[in-house]
C-alpha cells in the first residue's frame, strides 16, 4: 500500500493526457540548445587532437589570431591550475594539459563573429605533438608493457602489482564459495565482452556562455542537470558557483551523456577573453562520438553453480573495465548489480577499473549494469538449457522478492520480478509458434533508481491555477506526469497545472534527471509541495470561517468544513481562495527540499524472437516484449516510451553498434553512417506489460521506469540468437560477420 | 569572402538571405532566416532531423547548399500547420505520445508528410522503410509508427 493509503481511487493518476509541451514540440516552436541567438553572440570550436596518446609539444595560435573575425583563442593555460580529484579529471577532460590521451581530445578552442570564421581558424591552430603509443583495448591496457596513460591515477583501493592503468578494484561478496560450488550439479564458467557504446542522442551537445572581468556569467545549455553543469564548469574555471546562472534548453535526448560537461567551461573561458561577449558552440557528430559519452566497454568471466533443480548455489564474476582516460568505468554498479535479480547465498564479485587511451566514459541507462546483465543472464540460459529448465521457470526458482537479501548487502521491499517473471509467461508473445531459424530469448533486468538532491516549489496563482517548478529537465514527458501529481494532488484539472523547468536561480540545488529519479523524485517533491499549500488553503478557509484549521478538509480542489463542530459553510473552492489572497494574508505557495530515499529498484523481463539468415548471419527480431515493474504508472503513455526507447538501444548495443577503434587509436565510425543506431525498419512492434508493485516510498507508489529496459535486450538477444542457431554468442555486437563466421565454424565442426 | 544574394520562398512567404557559397540550406534556414525547426543531428544525411521539402521534394538541408535555394518552394516544419490547426499528423503525435525529447520529431513529421502525399495508405513495412532515414534514438518507433498510421487512417477519412 502507498504512503498515503491510496491505491486505486486516482482521478488523474494513470490517465494519458496531451503533454503540455506537445505543441511547441511537433511545431518546431520548442527551444533546443543550438537554437538561441543573442545580439553580439560570437561562435566557438574546439580544436581536437587527431592522436590518441601525444605529448603536447607547442600550440601556436598566431595565425588563428590574425584571421578577421577572430576575437579569442583558449588553451589549457587559460585556466587554472591546482585542481584535484575528479574536479582535476573534469578540467582535463574539457581541455588537455601536458598530453591529449585520446582521438578528439580538446587541446583549444577558438571563439569567431561567425561559425565560419571560427572553423577556419581553428584549422590555423598550430599544434605540435610528440605522438606516443597508445591502448584502447581493456584486456591489452591490463598487460604488462602497456603504454601506461597516466602514472598515479590508481587510488587505494588497487592491490600491488597490478598496471598504473587499474586504477580502481573492487571485492564484494558473501558466503562461502567453496561450499556453494561443493553443492552445485552444474558448474559453468565462461568469457564474456561488450564493447563501448554511445548513448546516441539526436541533438549534439550545445551551449552558449557569457562570462565578464568580473567573473559573473550566464548560460544556456541543453543538460539533464544544469545544477551539475554549473558546478563542475565553476569548478573548472575556479569561481564560486553562484556566480553562475545556468538555464536548461529543451533537450534532445541525453540517457546519461548529458549528466556532464565537455565544451560548456570553454563557452565561458571564451567569453571571458573575449570581453564578455556570449560565445555559442554546438558540437558536431564527430565531435560527439570522438569526445563524450560513450559507455565503457568490458571483459568479464562468469562461473556459477547450481543444483539439478536448477537453484543457484554459487555465482562469481570478474569484471574488467575500461572507461577512458580517466577513472570512472561503473564497475561499482556493474559488481552490485550483477547477480542482483537471484536470490544467491555465496557470491563473489571482482572488478577492475582501468583506463585506455579513449574518451571518458559518462552514464548511459542504467550505467554498468547491462554489460553484467549480458554476461550473467547469458549463462544462465546455458545452464537452463542444459538441465532443462523453461528459462522463466528457472529465473523463478531464484527470483529475489519481499524480504530477500540482496547479493550486494540491503534486503528487498516489495519489488516486481517475480510478477514481471509471470506476466512475460502468460503473455500471448511466449507461446507463439516458431519457425525454422527462427529462436526465443528471456532475460530480466534490474536498476535501483535513485532519489537524489531535490528542490521544488508550487504556488497558486490569482486565478487558482497551480504552477509547479522543479529542476529537472523534461526528457520523455516529465511535465506531464508533474502536471498529473500536482492535478490528483489538489483535484483539480490537468489542465490548470503548469510545470516550469526553473534555472539554477529560482530553486536549491538539484541533480539532474538521472537514474530513473525525475518522477519519484520530482513528482514527490511536488506532491509535498502541493500539500503544504492545501494546509495553507485550509487556514485561510478556516480562517474565513472562523473555525480550527483541524475542522477543515481538501477534497475535489475545494475546502470544506468537517467534524461535528465546523459549522454549516459552503465549499471554498482553490479559485475562490486564490481570488482573495492578497487580502488574507498575501501569496500562497508551497515548497519541498530533500534527499528523499523512498525510491526502489525496478525488475523488468524481456522476451524477444528473432530470425538468422543462415546465408548472412543477419539477425532480424521478429517480436518483443517488455514487461516491467513502475510501481505505479503516472502517464502510461509515456512509461510505456521508456521501455520500448530502452529496449530498442539494448537491441541496437546487441547487434550493431560499436565504437571501432585502429591500430593508431583514432576511432572509425565517427558518423552515424557508420556508428549505426537502429532504425525504424530494423524493428518490429515492441509490445509492453506494465506491472504495478507499489512503491511504499512514494505517495502514489511510483518507481522509476527509465533504466531498467535496456538491460535485458542484451542478454535476450543472445539467448535468442542460441536458439535459433545453437551458437553461444559471448561477446557484443553480434554482427552479421561474426554470427555467420561461427556459423561456418560450426558447420565445420 | 564575398556573399551571395539568394531570394526562394518559404513556407509560402518569400525570403532573401546572403550566404557564402559553402554555407548550407540548413544552416542558412537556422542562422540567418531563425526557423531553428530543422535541426542538426549529423550534418552527414543520416539522421533526418533537418528534413525539409524543396519543390514538393523531401531533403535533408544539410545536404544542400544555401545557394541551391534560389527560386525554389521550401517547405519546413513551422509550416505544416495552417494557423491554429494543427496538421492530422502533428496532432496524432501528441495523442500518440509519439515523441519523447522531441528533437527527431520536426523531420519525422516533415518525412512522414511527404510519403502520405506520395502514398496515403501505406503499410507498416513500406511506413518503416520511408522512415529508415530518420533517426529517433527515445521511441523505438513504435509510437510513432502508429501515429503516422492513423494520421493517415484520419486523413483517408477512415474512422479510427
Amino acid at each position: 500500500m502507498a504512503l498515503d493509503g491510496k491505491t486505486s481511487d486516482y482521478k488523474q493518476i494513470g490517465t494519458t493526457p496531451d503533454r503540455p509541451d506537445g505543441l511547441d514540440k511537433v511545431t518546431g516552436r520548442a527551444r533546443y540548445g543550438a537554437d538561441i541567438h543573442v545580439p553580439g553572440m560570437l561562435h566557438g570550436v574546439v580544436v581536437r587532437s587527431p592522436h590518441a596518446h601525444a605529448r603536447i609539444v607547442k600550440i601556436d595560435a598566431t595565425k588563428a589570431l590574425a584571421l578577421k573575425g577572430v576575437k579569442a583563442v583558449i588553451t589549457r593555460a587559460d585556466f587554472p591550475e591546482g585542481l584535484e580529484g575528479e574536479d582535476w579529471d573534469i578540467q582535463e577532460n574539457c581541455m588537455a594539459g601536458e598530453k591529449a590521451l585520446y582521438d578528439g581530445h580538446a587541446v583549444a578552442a577558438v571563439a569567431a563573429t561567425s561559425q565560419l570564421i571560427a572553423r577556419d581558424a581553428a584549422k590555423l591552430v598550430e599544434v605540435t605533438y610528440e605522438v606516443l603509443p597508445c591502448v584502447t583495448n581493456v584486456d591489452e591496457a591490463m598487460k604488462e608493457g602497456a603504454p601506461v596513460i597516466r602514472d598515479g591515477a590508481a587510488d587505494y583501493s588497487v592491490p600491488e602489482g597490478l598496471h598504473p592503468n587499474v586504477v580502481r578494484y573492487f571485492d564484494t561478496g558473501r558466503g562461502d564459495l567453496d561450499k556453494g560450488f561443493a553443492e552445485a550439479d552444474l558448474v559453468v564458467e565462461k568469457s564474456y565482452s561488450t564493447e563501448a557504446v554511445h548513448q546516441g542522442y539526436i541533438e549534439p551537445h550545445a551551449c552558449m556562455g557569457q562570462m565578464g572581468s568580473d567573473g559573473r556569467g550566464e548560460m544556456w545549455v541543453c543538460t539533464q542537470g544544469h545544477w551539475f553543469i554549473r558546478r563542475m564548469s565553476a569548478a573548472v574555471l575556479g569561481i564560486e558557483t553562484t556566480k553562475l546562472r545556468v538555464t536548461p534548453s529543451e533537450i534532445g535526448g541525453g540517457f546519461g551523456g548529458k549528466t556532464t560537461v565537455f565544451m560548456e567551461p570553454l563557452s565561458l573561458a571564451l567569453s571571458k577573453k573575449a570581453g564578455g561577449k556570449p560565445v555559442k558552440i554546438v558540437m558536431s557528430r564527430s565531435e560527439v562520438l570522438r569526445s563524450t559519452g560513450p559507455t565503457a566497454s568490458a571483459s568479464m568471466d562468469i562461473k556459477m553453480g547450481m543444483t539439478k533443480d536448477g537453484k543457484i548455489t554459487a555465482a562469481h564474476g570478474t569484471f574488467r573495465m575500461q572507461g577512458g582516460a580517466f577513472p570512472g568505468a561503473p564497475v561499482d554498479v556493474t559488481t552490485m548489480l550483477a547477480f542482483a535479480n537471484y536470490d544467491i547465498e555465496n557470491v563473489h564479485h571482482i572488478g577492475y577499473d582501468v583506463i585506455t587511451n579513449r574518451p571518458r566514459q559518462a552514464a548511459y541507462r542504467a550505467p554498468g549494469a547491462p554489460m553484467a546483465a549480458f554476461a550473467v543472464e547469458s549463462t544462465i540460459d546455458d545452464m537452463a538449457r542444459e538441465l532443462g529448465i523453461d528459462p522463466i521457470e528457472i529465473r523463478l526458482r531464484n527470483a529475489v522478492k519481499d524480504g530477500t537479501r540482496s547479493t550486494f548487502g540491503p534486503k528487498f521491499g516489495p519489488v516486481g520480478l517475480v510478477e514481471s517473471l509471470e506476466a512475460a509467461k502468460a503473455h500471448a508473445n511466449y507461446s507463439a509458434p516458431l519457425g525454422p531459424n527462427q529462436g526465443r530469448g528471456v532475460a530480466s533486468g534490474y536498476w535501483m533508481n535513485w532519489g537524489g538532491e531535490t528542490s521544488a516549489s508550487v504556488a497558486i496563482s490569482e486565478d487558482g491555477s497551480v504552477t509547479v517548478s522543479v529542476g529537472t529537465p523534461d526528457i520523455g514527458g516529465s511535465r506531464a506526469s508533474m502536471a498529473l501529481m500536482a492535478a490528483e494532488a489538489f483535484g483539480i484539472a490537468y489542465e490548470d497545472v503548469r510545470v516550469n523547468i526553473s534555472d539554477t536561480g529560482a530553486l536549491g540545488v538539484n541533480e539532474p534527471t538521472h537514474g530513473s529519479r525525475a518522477t519519484y523524485a520530482s513528482g514527490l517533491a511536488t506532491i509535498k509541495a502541493a500539500e503544504e499549500c492545501i494546509g495553507k488553503l485550509c487556514q485561510r478557509a478556516a480562517d474565513k470561517w472562523g473555525i480550527d484549521v483541524d475542522a477543515v478538509v481538501w477534497e475535489d480542489g475545494a475546502a470544506k468544513p468537517s467534524g461535528p463542530n465546523a459549522g454549516d459553510h459552503d465549499p471554498l473552492t482553490i479559485g475562490e481562495i486564490a481570488a482573495e489572497m492578497g487580502g488574507t494574508g498575501g501569496p500562497i505557495s508551497g515548497h519541498y527540499e530533500g534527499s528523499p530515499t523512498g525510491f526502489s529498484g525496478s525488475f523488468g523481463t524481456h522476451v524477444v524472437d528473432v530470425e538468422i539468415d543462415p546465408e548472412t548471419g543477419h539477425t532480424t527480431v521478429l517480436r518483443y516484449l517488455v514487461v516491467q515493474d513502475a510501481g505505479k504508472a503516472i502517464h502510461p503513455d509515456y512509461v510505456e516510451g521508456q521501455f520500448q526507447g530502452g529496449a530498442a538501444q539494448g537491441i541496437g548495443w546487441a547487434l550493431n553498434e560499436e565504437y571501432i577503434y585502429g591500430e593508431d587509436g583514432r576511432l572509425q565510425n565517427p558518423i552515424f553512417l557508420d556508428y549505426r543506431i537502429p532504425v525504424a525498419s530494423d524493428l518490429p512492434m515492441i509490445d509492453t506489460v506494465i506491472v504495478e508493485v507499489p512503491n511504499p516510498g512514494h505517495p502514489y507508489g511510483v518507481r522509476g521506469v527509465g533504466e531498467t529496459g535496456i538491460t535485458p535486450p542484451l542478454p535476450a538477444l543472445a539467448n535468442a540468437i542460441r536458439s535459433a542457431t545453437g551458437l553461444r554468442m559471448t561477446g557484443l555486437p553480434m554482427t552479421p560477420p561474426k554470427i555467420l563466421k561461427a556459423l561456418k565454424e560450426q558447420g565445420n565442426g | 569572402m564575398s556573399k551571395i544574394h539568394v531570394t526562394t520562398t518559404v513556407n509560402g512567404d518569400e525570403a532573401e538571405f546572403l550566404c557564402e557559397p559553402r554555407e548550407t540550406l540548413l544552416d542558412c534556414l537556422r542562422d540567418k532566416l531563425h526557423m531553428t525547426g530543422a535541426k542538426e543531428g549529423c550534418g552527414t544525411g543520416d539522421c533526418g532531423a533537418c528534413s525539409v521539402t524543396v519543390d514538393g521534394r523531401l531533403v535533408c538541408s544539410c545536404l544542400m547548399l544555401g545557394v541551391e535555394a534560389e527560386g525554389k518552394e521550401i517547405t519546413t516544419i513551422e509550416g505544416m500547420a495552417e494557423g491554429d490547426t494543427l496538421h492530422p499528423l502533428q496532432r496524432k503525435f501528441i495523442e500518440h505520445a509519439a515523441l519523447q525529447c522531441g528533437v527527431c520529431t520536426p523531420g519525422i513529421l516533415v518525412a512522414s508528410k511527404a510519403l502520405l502525399e506520395k502514398n496515403p495508405d501505406p503499410s507498416e513495412e513500406e511506413l518503416r522503410y520511408w522512415l529508415a532515414g530518420n533517426l529517433c534514438r527515445c521511441t523505438g518507433y513504435d509510437k510513432i509508427i502508429r501515429a503516422v498510421m492513423d494520421a493517415a487512417a484520419e486523413m483517408r477519412g477512415e474512422a479510427a
